[in-house]
């Protein structure tokens, strides 16, 4: 692993800076020749991870998520990892949704974490030092 | 995103550019929100929307959920970014989704 793939961004998670981290994302892809389909599908993951986090993990108040990403297996495969000090919250305990289900007896939303989930090659949850931990790894 | 809307009598037509995101899924809520009143005829043009992830899903579920008391609710011109997405939560089993 080359550790000058290794960048780090710390930005306050609002809703209005989504776009700064799909940048930060982009920067890593723009180098590597990767298809349409996963960046759409790391565009759709880092969407519903840090929208969740904007959303929840602080309540009312402001907090901060600090993203690494790293390119790895010479830059076969992209690591991110989303830290926030808000809430414990394990996204990967949240039951799948049914989703042969139809429209009247869906409930609205709860796609989020399975869409996130369904476009990673892996993912996992740590909680340590009072921070959420989010990691996941996509190959390129 | 650009929300263009095209209202004929009864029927209303949804046309989407740009990104379905969670900034832009609260534009497209107000519009269901507010525009649906004696509608029978919903449809959607897609055919310039490059993406759409949960929180936009939640705006078509409650715009689905809405139409099936009132009357129909059509997508058009589908590209295959947002198709993938359908499939893969199951949307597209219950979405009426025309080529």
């Amino acid at each position: 692993m080359d550790s000058q793939d290794n960048k780090k961004l710390v930005i306050e998670a609002t809703l209005e800076n989504l776009s700064k981290v799909n940048d930060f994302v982009e920067e890593f892809l723009k180098e590597k020749e990767c298809s349409p389909k996963v960046r759409m599908q790391l565009e759709v993951v880092v969407e519903e991870i840090f929208t969740n986090i904007a959303n929840y993990a602080y309540g009312d108040d402001a907090g901060n998520v600090t993203i690494e990403g790293c390119l790895e297996d010479d830059a076969a495969k992209f690591r991110l990892k989303f830290m926030d000090h808000g809430v414990p919250y394990n996204p990967l305990k949240q039951p799948d949704p049914d989703i042969t289900a139809g429209a009247n007896e869906r409930p609205v939303g709860g796609l989020g974490i399975f869409l996130v989930k369904n476009n990673v090659d892996d993912i996992s949850y740590q909680h340590e030092d009072g921070q959420n931990i989010l990691t996941i790894v996509k190959v390129i | 995103m650009e929300i263009k809307k095209e209202l004929t009598g009864n029927k209303l037509k949804i046309s989407l550019e740009g990104r379905l995101d969670a900034v832009s899924a609260g534009d497209l809520d107000k519009v269901i929100q507010n525009d649906l009143n004696g509608i029978d005829e919903l449809t959607f043009d897609f055919a310039a929307l490059d993406f759409v992830a949960s929180a936009g899903l939640r705006v078509l579920l409650v715009a689905q959920k809405r139409m099936n008391k009132q009357g129909t609710m059509k997508i058009f011109h589908v590209n295959e970014d947002v198709m993938d997405v359908l499939e893969m939560t199951g949307f597209s089993n219950f979405l009426d989704i025309v080529d």
